[in-house]
């Protein structure tokens, strides 16, 4: 009823001509959380693997920690999608009698392959020498815990550490494409849709990769920080300055890709320019050009491009990379609001817009949306309450064949 | 151990997989498109159904939309509609003015006087019944469906309201109705069909301006229609093969 | 083979075989039957109530309005456009139909509008074509020109 009230609000706020059945936004902010939040595990993971496949040594103590953040985002990844339908308990359809002609469909099974076959077996045999080692020095449940979790293989020969690493390693190098078809395959759904000329370019999922890998590694970024902080550890300087290189290269990449894409749009300039344009200089004017732009793109580039010629005493450098990531982070979001929303906000008969209102107080999709994102955060807590990398035994050194 | 698989040899997996792939390659090259659009009919087998709206002959009264609310039980609310009313106005400085409050249901109020108006005429507005429908190329359950008639249907006691179809109809025919919590649309009044009925619109439509019927029968309504008058449809650049059928569509139309 | 691989590829048998016991269990029973949706679903659709009876059956009770309407310029239009939907009284003719007298109902149609084509259909102007008067006191709507 709340919904209807508020669409009798929206009738007054339509700008020229929409199709009647458009003044509902039918996917709302729970929908911009859900590719936001699938980007933040494909980037997490892609940070991980330059250090496993890369031998980028200086992210190694990053490494576990970006997995293990991609699998707690991984966890409530799909959570956005089930509480925004209007039928959530009807979920188990899309896996039962998948359509096979449909990209959300097959996102089911991209979504489980990546969970169970790459996130999971990955930190299962990074973790599992040390999780034998820990049943041994635990009592009680958590004996029995940490016991289930290995399955019961109780193996730790120096041979069984080796298959380990050798069959980890070679999930890292399955999960590259794995993230990018993950992630890539989010930006199909929004970039095959013909009907909506603001979606639909085949440069979506690949601007939605690029995107996903710098908000991932700006997250890793962040929660490294907070987490040494918390430890009241001392911050390994190397590798937070390599992985604000990478976030920096990736970045450029990004941008590069995203001005490609609107430069393409404007010189092309097709049926549905000037709606897009108005749109954008309109009603997307504050999340298009300063969000996603301004925080999200030319603050951290600049700060960024900067940081590469010039290192400032560490204190500084740290609050940099503290308040880069969180640009990072808040402009991603804006750049899959702007997907998201801005796609529905003009009407597919070119004439005219709806609006959106975000109602920061009892609106379900905000308070929903917000709490996925929490979410993640304890997961991560009890992850790293459970597996803390820290009490990690040192890798085992294999010999070259 | 139930999985003994030491004598599954490199070349047996390489072998296997092989086959497989060269199975989807054969299937794809029988048939190419069959994996696009599954869920396409093979045309020529029994009805086939298209509409046909003549714009020269719609006056704008709004029955259509009405009846269609009454008989669908479509919720009163102004913006929930599986068929409506829109005017458009040309004026003389070339502005498009389109308008339908309401879906036209309560009536048209001119929005420019007379004689600074171009052009001006009514456009009713229905599901397109594609043969390429985009909204039942993405439903992820195949709740959204193409009837073997050519109608795109929904189930919705299988739908999960996802909203994907919504987005994907490139003429805003579909809504999620907000108490049911999944999608609705123009079924071209199916249940009336079978019982040898016309549709509501199509009944309630006081010029004749909507006909509709098999376009395998080259002697039906929508066949003839079609015979004597230029059609045009809907947005055709995006190939959705619309069997929705417009005589003196102005390309101001979208 | 090591024996956490043969483990692992235990549970992911398991997790494969209750996935494929979920999907024999959970599948609808027409599923396929015509494409890849609920066959039965197209009889359920078509099973959904009619509400509006159209004119053969009105005029199968009121063949003497039937009669009249049949020679005025209303000839083609349905009963159920002015009268609303008939499925009720069908079954109960206690349940009256809708009557509508004023002005409104009548302007529906023929309230004057440049977007509505003039050799299609009569349109007055409202305010200058006898105001103040009732549009049945000169025009039966059954036979307008009568």
């Amino acid at each position: 009823m709340d919904k209807i009230q508020s669409l009798y609000e929206a009738l007054t706020k339509v700008d020229g001509f929409i199709y009647p059945n458009e003044l509902a936004l039918n996917w709302d902010m729970l929908i911009v959380m859900y590719p936001y939040i699938t980007g933040l595990v494909a980037g997490a993971f892609i940070l991980a693997s330059l250090n496993r496949v890369f031998d980028i040594k200086a992210l190694r103590p990053t490494y576990e920690l970006s997995l293990l953040t991609a699998l707690s985002f991984m966890l409530v990844a799909t959570m956005p999608l089930i509480t925004h339908l209007g039928q959530p308990l009807r979920f188990y359809e899309m896996l039962i009698t998948p359509h096979l002609t449909s990209a959300m469909a097959i996102f089911g099974f991209v979504y489980l392959w990546y969970l169970m076959v790459v996130l999971l077996l990955e930190i299962w045999f990074d973790y599992r020498y040390d999780m034998v080692i820990w049943s041994r020095e635990k009592k009680g449940f958590m004996k029995f815990f940490y016991k289930a979790l290995t399955l019961w293989v109780s193996d730790t020969s120096p041979e069984s550490r080796k298959t380990d690493e050798k069959i980890g390693y070679f999930i890292t190098v399955v999960g590259i494409p794995s993230a990018f078809l993950l992630h890539g395959y989010v930006g199909f759904i929004f970039g095959s849709i013909k009907a909506n000329p603001w979606w639909s370019t085949v440069m979506m999922p690949v601007i939605f990769l690029f995107s996903a890998m710098v908000s991932g590694i700006a997250l890793v970024m962040f929660i490294y920080m907070v987490v040494t902080y918390l430890r009241k550890q001392k911050i390994d300087m190397n590798a937070l300055d390599t992985i604000a290189k990478y976030l920096f290269y990736i970045l450029i990449i990004d941008f590069t890709l995203e001005s490609l894409d609107q430069i393409h749009r404007i010189y092309e300039a097709d049926e549905s320019f000037d709606i897009l344009k108005i749109l954008v200089r309109g009603k997307l004017f504050f999340t298009f050009f300063i969000m996603q732009i301004g925080v999200g793109v030319v603050i951290p580039l600049a700060t960024l491009g900067f940081l590469q010629f010039k290192k400032p005493r560490v204190r500084i450098r740290k609050l940099i990379y503290w308040i880069i990531s969180i640009c990072v982070l808040v402009g991603i979001f804006y750049m899959r609001w702007n997907v998201v929303i801005g796609g529905q906000l003009f009407s597919k008969s070119f004439y005219g817009f709806t609006s959106y209102k975000v109602n920061l107080i009892g609106g379900s999709d905000v308070t929903l949306s917000l709490l996925w994102f929490i979410v993640p955060f304890f997961i991560l807590a009890f992850l790293l309450w459970l597996l803390p990398p820290w009490k990690k035994a040192p890798p085992i050194e294999i010999p070259e064949d | 151990m139930a999985i003994e698989k030491e004598n599954f040899s490199r070349r047996d997996f390489i072998k296997n997989s092989s086959m497989f792939a060269g199975g989807v390659v054969f299937a794809s090259l029988i048939n190419p498109y069959k994996f696009v659009f599954a869920t396409k009919q093979p045309k020529g087998k029994g009805k086939w159904y298209g509409i046909g709206i003549d714009i020269e002959k719609c006056i704008g009264c709004g029955s259509c939309a009405r009846a269609c609310k009454i008989e669908n039980d479509v919720p009163d609310d102004p913006f929930f509609f599986r068929n409506w009313v829109e005017q458009y106005t040309i004026t003389n400085d070339e502005r498009i003015l389109v308008s339908s409050p309401n879906g036209g249901i309560d009536g048209f109020k001119q929005p420019v006087p007379d004689e600074d108006i171009y052009k001006t005429f009514f456009v009713p507005k229905m599901c397109n019944h594609c043969a390429k429908s985009p909204c039942t190329q993405v439903c992820p359950v195949g709740a959204s469906f193409e009837s073997p008639e050519g109608l795109a249907l929904v189930d919705q006691s299988y739908c999960i309201g996802c909203g994907y179809c919504v987005q994907a109809c490139p003429y805003g025919c579909r809504y999620i109705d907000p108490l049911k919590g999944v999608v609705d649309k123009c079924t071209l009044c199916y249940h009336r069909l079978e019982k040898g009925l016309d549709p509501a619109c199509m009944m309630a439509c006081p010029t004749g301006a909507r006909v509709y019927g098999d376009l395998n029968d080259k002697n039906s309504a929508v066949s003839l229609f079609l015979k004597e008058h230029n059609c045009a449809v809907l947005k055709p650049q995006l190939n959705t093969e619309s069997k929705l059928f417009y005589n003196d569509l102005s390309q101001e139309v979208h | 083979m090591p024996l956490q691989v043969k483990r692992l590829l235990l549970v992911f048998a398991i997790f494969i075989g209750i996935m494929l016991v979920l999907k024999y269990v959970l599948t609808p029973d027409s599923w396929r039957e015509y494409g890849p949706y609920r066959g039965n679903a197209i009889g359920e659709i078509a099973s959904q109530q009619a509400k509006f009876v159209q004119k053969e059956s009105c005029a199968d009770c009121h063949d003497s309005i039937a009669e009249i309407k049949s020679l005025g310029e209303h000839i083609n239009l349905q009963c159920e456009i002015c009268h609303g939907p008939g499925y009720q009284h069908v079954d109960d003719e206690n349940f009256k139909m809708e009557i509508t007298k004023n002005n409104a109902l009548c302007l529906r149609c023929h309230t004057m509008n440049a977007a509505s084509p003039k050799n299609i259909i009569k349109q007055i102007d409202a305010i200058e074509h006898n105001e103040g008067e009732e549009c049945i006191t000169c025009h039966n709507p059954h036979q307008p020109w009568l």
